[in-house]
């Protein structure tokens, strides 16, 4: 009973809530970077060095007025957001954040469930995320945010397609759609498949930037040219929504490219016991570390480059980055036959 | 094959990437910008109108609320203007301190323009970067006269004061640190791939056309047209000073980005030898204590940071205000090009291109 | 027990939804609707142990085509008034038939299905694969017993892509 309900609840709770924190503490940590990079010092009034900012940032948007345009589609305008956020928040079930740890007398693995196939679960709830962004500029009723949803879509079925592929190499060098059993055939083959499939990590980088909408793909909320983009009309919580997934799915993103390239849990040459002494630092703390890496590459990549152009960006998605990717897995196939 | 219909968008008076109260409705197929219809007057004050009933050293702070950004070039077109009218000579030190300040003015005004039109391609650090400097400029301006944004900052034949002690010092050290920070500019823009994507091929007019739509400054000089009333018919002391036009070959959008980039450093070589350079003598000329120039009419332009820039005064000899007072704005004529430019490009562009032409609204519709 | 239960309520959301996907006035909701069909379908999937099909239910159909669908929707302006026509229950006739062909069709294949319902089961279970576990099951599947439908329905998609191309591109 208690290995069956309670402890997977308990994993539950601790994972929405530890990632909840985590993306209003991501909004301090962007807006930190960001100040940093621009010789600024961003926030620092509430707490020291700013640090309760997200607090305050959460309790003025739940105190803001929630407007619905009149001629908005009432339903889906409320659902969209909630639509956005759920699936950026269930993916988290599959993510491992460390192996199987003996604690407090019983054998626990950290990480909600192992699906056998977890990457395609990953891959499928990402792709309903999409919803979100189009329900809300259709809702809207409203032509910046329609145009902005419009983009998003395309933007977002396209670059899927093309992190799909490099997923499908990796699962092929990895031989599991598991996350659990990808960490443990990276520790059996010695190397991160990062160094294996280079190629692929580049593309699903530069494609997982335009999925999560970051710069310098971050087209569907272009401030500049589309006023906000597709969460124009939005205030308040409901806005709220929008943006806590958007960094949800950072998180969500980070926490895939560590699984599937950057060898997950394991420390730094798992298998060369010369540097056991790494060992210290439990197996979770190197996942945060890795993946907190990424973020901060997202956040560095946004304050530095200039935005693509919509047709720019669908250039690269399609003349570039898809017919990368397929080469990358043909090669990666015939490799696999020829050598294994 | 299949029915599209046109989308109307109106963008602004209320967007982040108008520059102000710019409103234009454009009328687009799919993305693409099908025609554009600029609609200006969201910021009229009536400032030619005011003008006119205005004795004609009050009118120096009114021509501060047109180029808010650059006001001191205004301050000195106008006062040129009247001194034209009036034929007062200017002292040789208040020529080179006029010089050194419309140049700062121009860095603080591109400084502007180039954090604006990098935010408005989506590089937003840039802006934060040109603001720093552009305080530094700021902080000049505010030892010489008092003010930070509206200077009020010269007087009918000459100088309100003269330039504090050791503030040459401080515009020497400046532009050392400006040279600096041009290059740090380029390093985040001039060869960076998607800003090239975003900028080249974006908006070319040729040279003549651009002529044709009256376009001028730096909208102009990067179709090729070396055109440049600081060369061309110079006035303050541009006529000692040693510097170059820099001008673009195709008239794109990157074209017009170089151009500006480059005046940046032609700005600095000016700065450098008019302060070194400062005459001692008077900083006032021999003005009447009441201005009231004779009867006729005058046309003064110098070349503010965003182009040329005109005053039309009449005098009617029997008032102590201007019988008509006009302004020739290079703003409101370097606008009348934008539906032209756009024409055919994404609504993304757009924002680009209005970056791009540089203009302040205060100026559009004074 | 429990596992009937929650089929049948699963089957009765499938079936609302379904209703209300036909039955809605605005375009975009009966959309909606239809994604919620098949995220129920996907969950029926899921009881049946069969997560790879429930994955791909929900990655294909409501991740990839119904966005498109909602994409057309949006962007062909369906808000003008339907055109008059002399019978405007034509169209109704027309779906009865279509219903009652789907129908009868389903009827021969549970008929048939009961007749021989235990050599399927055999075949199904009996056939030995060398690998275990749900994707590589389907996938070795796929690609033995099922090669020329799985090859034939590959070229299909093909002519549909160039098709596609054709249409949208006016000039080549």
């Amino acid at each position: 009973m208690i290995d069956q309900f309670l402890i997977p609840l308990i994993k539950i709770l601790i994972v929405l809530n530890a990632t909840l924190v985590g993306v209003s503490y991501m909004t301090l940590l962007e807006r930190k970077v960001i100040a940093w990079v621009q010789s600024r010092l961003g926030p620092m009034r509430v707490g020291p060095q700013g640090v309760l900012q997200p607090i305050a940032d959460a309790v003025k948007l739940m105190l803001k007025e929630d407007i619905t345009p009149t001629k908005a589609d009432r339903w889906v305008f409320t659902a969209a957001p909630v639509i956005s956020m759920v699936p950026a928040l269930i993916v988290y079930a599959v993510i491992p954040f460390g192996p199987t740890v003996h604690l407090f007398g019983r054998d626990v693995s950290l990480y909600i469930t192992d699906v056998n196939v977890g990457l395609l679960y990953i891959v499928s709830v990402a792709s309903v995320g999409v919803y979100g962004i189009i329900l809300a500029g259709y809702a809207s009723n409203s032509k910046f945010p329609l145009l902005a949803s419009l983009r998003a879509s395309a933007q977002l079925i396209s670059y899927e397609i093309a992190v799909t592929m490099t997923l499908v190499s990796v699962i092929l060098v990895a031989g599991s759609l598991s996350m659990v059993s990808i960490v443990n055939a990276q520790y059996n083959s010695r190397v991160w498949f990062g160094f294996v499939q280079p190629v692929a990590f580049v593309i699903f980088f530069i494609g997982s930037l335009a999925e999560t909408n970051r710069a310098p793909f971050d087209l569907p909320e272009a401030e500049q040219e589309l006023t906000g983009g597709f969460h124009t009309e939005y205030s308040g919580m409901r806005f709220a929504l929008f943006f806590l997934a958007e960094y949800a799915n950072m998180i969500v993103v980070s926490s895939v490219a560590t699984t599937l390239f950057f060898g997950g849990w394991l420390r730094p040459f798992p298998n060369v016991s010369a540097l056991h002494f790494l060992g210290v630092v439990p197996s979770w703390m190197w996942f945060l570390i890795k993946s907190f890496v990424f973020l901060y590459i997202f956040i560095w990549v946004r304050a530095t480059l200039p935005r693509y152009r919509y047709d720019q960006l669908m250039r690269l998605g399609w003349k570039v980055l898809i017919p990368l990717a397929i080469a990358n897995l043909v090669v990666t196939g015939i490799v696999k036959v020829m050598l294994f | 094959m299949f029915d599209t219909s046109e989308l109307v968008i109106n963008m602004g008076p209320q967007h982040p990437s108008t520059h102000g109260v710019l409103r234009v409705i454009l009328r687009l197929d799919g993305e693409k910008v099908v025609d554009a219809e600029v609609v200006i007057g969201y910021l009229h004050r009536g400032i030619e109108k005011l003008s006119e009933n205005r004795n004609w050293t009050q009118i120096v702070l009114l021509t501060d609320r047109m180029d808010y950004v650059a006001a001191a070039t205004s301050n000195v077109g106008y006062c040129e203007t009247v001194e034209k009218l009036l034929n007062v000579e200017v002292p040789r030190r208040a020529q080179y301190v006029r010089t050194i300040l419309m140049e700062l003015q121009r860095i603080a005004s591109h400084c502007l323009w180039v954090g604006t039109h990098a935010m408005d391609i989506g590089a937003m650090t840039v802006f934060l970067y040109a603001f720093r400097e552009r305080e530094l400029i700021l902080d000049l301006f505010e030892e010489f006269c008092g003010a930070r944004l509206t200077y009020n900052s010269m007087r009918i034949g000459g100088l309100p004061q003269d330039i504090p002690p050791g503030w040459d010092k401080k515009v020497l050290a400046f532009c050392d640190i400006m040279d600096g920070k041009i290059d740090e500019y380029e390093t985040l823009l001039t060869h960076n791939r998607i800003w090239l994507e975003r900028t080249k091929g974006i908006g070319v007019i040729s040279g003549p056309e651009a002529i044709g739509l009256g376009l001028c400054g730096p909208a102009l000089r990067g179709s090729g047209v070396a055109r440049d009333v600081r060369k061309d018919e110079p006035y303050s002391a541009y006529a000692e000073m040693d510097f170059d036009v820099p001008v673009g070959v195709k008239g794109d959008t990157y074209d017009r980005y170089l151009v500006r980039m480059e005046e940046f450093r032609q700005s600095l070589r000016i700065i450098r030898q008019a302060t070194q350079g400062i005459p001692e003598g008077p900083i006032v000329g021999k003005v009447p204590r009441l201005i009231k120039p004779a009867a006729g009419e005058t046309y003064h332009a110098i070349e503010s940071p965003k182009g040329e820039l005109g005053y039309f005064i009449v005098s009617d000899g029997k008032s102590t205000n201007p019988y008509r007072f006009r302004v020739r704005p290079p703003s409101f004529c370097n606008l009348q090009g934008l539906p032209r430019l756009v024409r055919g490009h994404l609504v993304a562009d757009v924002v680009a291109l209005i970056g791009s032409i540089d203009i302040v609204l205060g100026e559009v519709d004074r | 027990m429990l596992q009937a239960i929650a089929f049948y309520t699963i089957a009765a959301f499938i079936l609302g939804f379904a209703v209300l996907v036909v039955t809605t006035k605005d375009t975009v909701h009966s959309v909606l609707f239809l994604v919620l069909d098949f995220l129920f379908v996907a969950a029926l999937y899921v009881m049946l142990n069969a997560q790879f099909l429930a994955v791909i239910q929900i990655l294909v159909y409501a991740g990839g085509i119904v966005v498109l669908y909602l994409f057309v929707v949006m962007l062909v302006n369906l808000k003008r008034p339907p055109e008059a026509h002399s019978d405007p229950h034509r169209m109704t006739k027309f779906g009865f038939g279509l219903a009652a062909a789907v129908l009868i069709e389903l009827g021969a294949i549970l008929v048939s299905g009961y007749m021989k319902a235990p050599a399927v089961a055999a075949t199904a279970t009996e056939a030995s694969m060398p690998v275990s576990g749900n994707t590589e099951q389907v996938g070795w599947l796929l690609y033995t017993s099922y090669l020329i439908p799985f090859e034939i329905a590959s070229m299909l998609l093909l002519v549909a892509m160039i098709g596609a191309i054709v249409l949208a591109k006016r000039e080549l």
